[in-house]
């Protein structure tokens, strides 16, 4: 069976703030990450590989360091690692990016046939969630996103089982491969590198693909190819209500500095 | 030449011959390990031979270690004449009576009443195993089977001299005062009878003698060959720090092998005496762990007996070398099979390391410990979930719990704290640690220190945001490798500042910048707050007053105390603020009992047994304290979170020695 993977690197946004002057993301010092939904992506194809045997293969579309979020897939069990680097695809909103990709694993499929893909439900950076359903589309693959839980993959008969979690309620389905998933957080828990393996990894070389490999019509891709526009990235204004910050207050637990707030309110009595 | 001579010259080659041959195989067996160099500090190697071999220092630490004083000299005094013995058997000209008269009497009267003495000895010791046994000595058939032989060969001894003196065959007789007045008993026997019990007791001696010396290698009385050693090679720094490992493929990261261990860790396996004191001052043993430093000891020994034999065996006698790095195990060494350490064990240590200063023999556990734990996090990815998000955050964020590292000058937001810049230095750099930093309870401890840090008018800053965790955690949880990428950031950080001196409260990051970075280049001093602040308050720069705080009781810190020696200091402070010396618990400094945290067990559950943080809570109490003094921030929560369980956080309060000053500054 042959799985592939995609991966982005993010910046950890949980660290990012919001300039409020310029409303600008202020992303200085702000320490890049593999999208953390996509850890579990990967996860899940080790597990199938474990399980099935087969190969792993990692696919990342960025800028040159988001090599990184590769070896760290190939520190954790992953065959191939390929990385979709090119100034030409900067700038891309998510329909340039399902192209690039979905271009990548129609490249690797012709070299050897990829039986499933696995995507994270969204990234944390953009969440859209569109990126896996657009790969899907073109590579004319079976679609199933919000995957938390895997039944059983049959290679014989060539179709998949999955539950899907779907708002207030689960969907158990089969489908027939090859199919594109993408993994809720709840699928799995990721595992921990070895050192061995990070150094394997770190060792290997790792295969580029620009657009001169790819050779992709410029107006598909990248900024060109992008009809998306981001206008303003603004905080929202909070016009009620308050963030009881419970580290502000050096002896004042969460807890503590919720209570103070009921009783000045009297919500709560004190007595 | 008689019959009897020759069947014991040829017992007495063939046992010795054995002996030798075992020896051998003991030193062949401790080549299989690693190369380490314990040769260095020789002198102060042998002092501790003298020290604690023959002084037996640590063995009367406790009562009843005075019998085995007793024994130990009772068989350094019966060597002369046991040696004497055995030539005699094959030479019976042989004497010691060259040494001169008068020394050789002394020898003579020093034996016979030594050999008293050793017999009154193993009397106890037997008894002890029988009528009053405490629950960390095991009453074995080897112990009952040792003592046994030692008394028959005392009785033998008296046999012989008694009877040679009965037939006027000495001339010493005068300086044997017990063998002369047992002598007494042949008064109404013939000369043959004597005679046929002289020889009687002499064959008796000498098998047993023979018999000792082949049981040895066998029993825990091993011991008697690898202590002597074993103490010699002992470290002599007082923290263990584990050797900063090399990150190249090809290499082991762990000990997953017997044979991995190095040589001085084999020699310790093979020298427990099995005296179960570690056991007994364990933390984890003590509330119920199946955890036990002796046995741990006891089953590695078990494993390198079984798959170092098997590898000797299968390799010619003469070869004196290391275990092949792909050697296979008959039997693997982390299973929890008998002869194996069970993986649970492995994570329940705190790496408190009161084993280690309780053992007579100077074993180092808590190093063995953290070799298993290393291949199991890094080799294996193997260990507690609850790791999974410290390790993670800890590579990724710098801290524990994986807050913005952005906020980790929050605590100092209101304060104006002097940033430690390159182009901005100060004389101190206060190490705030990921505890002062983000727990809103240890805040606390931050906010005071850096109101006596201000009042002493010292020159200080704080690396603000820029400050990443230590790795303490990471490094005794057996994550090496991204304790050793953040070693190296922060002491390439400490080293781009200039910075010379470093303050901390917490003695986990003490231990790690003083001791664990050496490794790293780091040449900076560090220093720990009860230390500073015991010196300003000396030097008066801190105007304090010392007002009623009520009984305080304080809780010394593994990490201070144990590993660093730091007893005192925190002491002062808490006197110097209080008017009065603190209030002891029943186990304090060197025998003080851990809290429950180091080691990395901050971050883990603890669901087998009682939870050490209560025991500790619980001993602390029993002094009726107004407050516990800690001067750890873990120990602190450790401590906190004990009398939250036990109801008593409304009576009773944990404050640091730094708290305690700013409260008692003007
Ligand atoms: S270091 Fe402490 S917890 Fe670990 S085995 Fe030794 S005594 Fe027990
Ligand atoms: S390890 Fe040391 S303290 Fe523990 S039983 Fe052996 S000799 Fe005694
Ligand atoms: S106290 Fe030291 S080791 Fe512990 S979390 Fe803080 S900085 Fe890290």
């Amino acid at each position: 069976m042959h799985i592939v993977v995609c991966v982005k690197m993010v910046p950890d946004t949980t660290l990012v703030q919001i300039d409020p002057k310029t409303n600008t993301l202020v992303r200085e010092g702000v320490p890049f990450i593999t999208n953390p939904f996509d850890t579990h992506a990967v996860e899940e194809a080790l597990r199938l590989k474990d399980r099935y045997g087969g190969k792993v293969t990692a696919l990342s579309m960025g800028p040159p360091a988001a090599e990184m979020v590769l070896r760290r897939a190939l520190a954790l069990g992953a065959d191939e690692a390929v990385l979709l680097s090119d100034r030409a695809f900067g700038g891309a909103d998510t329909l340039a990016t399902s192209k690039v990709l979905s271009e990548a694993i129609r490249r690797i499929h012709e070299n050897e046939p990829v039986d499933l893909v696995f995507c994270g439900l969204q990234t944390i950076d953009g969440d859209t969630a569109q990126v896996g359903p657009g790969v899907a589309c073109r590579l004319g693959f079976t679609q199933l996103t919000l995957v938390d839980h895997i039944y059983e993959v049959n290679q014989r008969e060539s179709y998949i089982e999955v539950r899907r979690k779907l708002e207030g309620a689960f969907e158990r389905v089969q489908a027939r491969m090859p199919a594109l998933i993408t993994t809720t957080r709840e699928i799995n828990t990721p595992r921990y590198p070895t050192v061995p393996g990070r150094l394997q990894a770190a060792s290997r070389a790792l295969p580029v693909w620009s657009n001169d490999v790819m050779k992709l019509e410029r107006a598909e891709i990248g900024l060109q190819g992008s009809p998306t526009n981001v206008r303003r990235i603004f905080a929202p204004q909070r016009e009620k209500g308050e963030i009881i910050n419970g580290l502000n207050g050096a002896h004042l637990t969460a807890a503590d500095c919720m209570l103070n707030k009921l009783y000045e309110w009297d919500i709560l009595n004190a007595d | 030449m008689p019959w009897s001579r020759i069947i014991f010259t040829v017992l007495f080659i063939a046992s010795i011959g054995l002996f030798l041959f075992n020896v051998y195989r003991l030193i062949a067996m401790l080549c299989l390990g690693r190369w380490e160099n314990r040769f260095d500090h020789l002198l102060a190697r042998l002092k501790g031979v003298l020290l604690f071999v023959f002084g037996q220092k640590r063995v009367v630490r406790r009562a009843f270690g005075v019998n085995h004083f007793f024994i130990f000299w009772g068989f350094m005094i019966l060597l002369g004449m046991n040696s004497e013995f055995l030539i005699q058997g094959v030479f019976p000209e042989f004497s010691l009576r060259f040494l001169g008269r008068v020394p050789y009497g002394a020898l003579l009267f020093a034996t016979d009443i030594m050999s008293v003495v050793v017999l009154a000895a193993v009397a106890l010791a037997v008894m002890r195993r029988i009528a009053f046994r405490p629950k960390y000595i095991e009453a074995s058939r080897d112990a009952f089977l040792i003592l046994g032989l030692i008394a028959m060969l005392m009785v033998a001894y008296f046999g012989v001299h008694a009877a040679e003196i009965a037939l006027g065959e000495t001339d010493m007789g005068g300086w044997m005062p017990v063998s002369g007045a047992l002598a007494g008993a042949f008064a109404t026997s013939t000369p043959e009878k004597i005679h046929r019990s002289l020889n009687a007791s002499w064959w008796v001696h000498a098998l047993a003698l023979l018999a000792f010396l082949n049981y040895l290698p066998y029993s825990k009385h091993l011991h008697v060959l690898t202590a002597i050693p074993n103490v010699f090679f002992r470290r002599i720094d007082p923290v263990s720090v584990p050797p900063r490992l090399k990150f190249e493929l090809g290499q082991d990261f762990g000990v997953s092998k017997v044979t991995q261990f190095t040589w001085k860790q084999l020699l310790d396996f093979m020298a427990c005496t099995e005296c179960g004191r570690c056991e007994d001052s364990c933390p984890a043993h003590g509330t119920g762990k199946d955890l036990s430093p002796k046995e741990m000891v006891h089953r590695g020994k078990l494993n390198l007996f079984i798959n170092g034999g098997s590898l000797l065996n299968s390799r010619p006698i003469d070869t004196l070398a290391g275990a092949p790095r792909e050697a296979s195990m008959v039997k693997p060494l982390i299973d929890g099979t008998a002869e194996s350490i069970p993986e649970k064990d492995v994570w329940s240590c705190a790496t408190c390391g009161v084993c280690m200063e309780e053992c007579p023999v100077f074993i180092e556990h808590a190093p063995k410990t953290l070799e298993m734990r290393r291949h199991l996090v890094m080799e294996k990815a193997e260990f507690p979930e609850e790791l999974l998000s410290l390790f993670n955050n800890m590579e990724q964020r710098f801290n524990p719990w994986g807050i913005a590292p952005t906020d980790r000058a929050k605590w100092a937001q209101d304060l104006d704290i002097h940033i430690v810049k390159e182009d901005a230095p100060a004389d101190y750099l206060f190490f705030v640690g990921c505890s002062g930093a983000y727990d809103s309870r240890a805040r606390g401890i931050a906010l005071a220190m850096a109101k006596i840090l201000d009042r002493a008018g010292l020159s200080w800053g704080i690396l603000g945001t820029e400050e990443k965790c230590c790795g303490d955690s990471l490094r005794r949880l057996g994550n090496e490798y991204v304790f050793d990428q953040i070693a190296q950031a922060n002491v390439a950080q400490f080293k781009k500042l200039g910075i010379t001196k470093v303050v901390t409260h917490c003695p986990h990051c003490y231990t790690t910048l003083k001791n664990d970075y050496r490794a790293y280049g780091a040449e900076f001093e560090v220093i720990h707050h009860s230390e500073l602040i015991e010196r300003l308050i000396a030097e008066g720069k801190l105007p304090v007053h010392a007002r009623a705080n009520g009984r305080v009781v304080y809780h010394d810190s593994c990490y201070l105390g144990r590993h660093n020696g730091l007893y005192d200091a925190p002491r002062h402070c808490v006197e110097a603020v209080s008017g009065q010396a603190p209030a002891e618990m029943e186990r304090s400094h060197g025998r003080a009992f851990c809290c429950g945290a180091g080691g990395g067990r901050m971050w883990l559950e603890e669901t087998e047994g009682k939870r050490i943080n209560i025991d500790r809570t619980e001993q602390a109490l029993k002094q009726n304290p107004a407050a516990i003094a800690s001067a750890c921030p873990f120990c602190m929560t450790m401590l906190e979170d004990g009398l939250k369980d036990l109801g008593k956080d409304g009576d009773v309060k944990v404050k640091d020695i730094a708290e305690l000053v700013a409260d008692a500054i003007e």
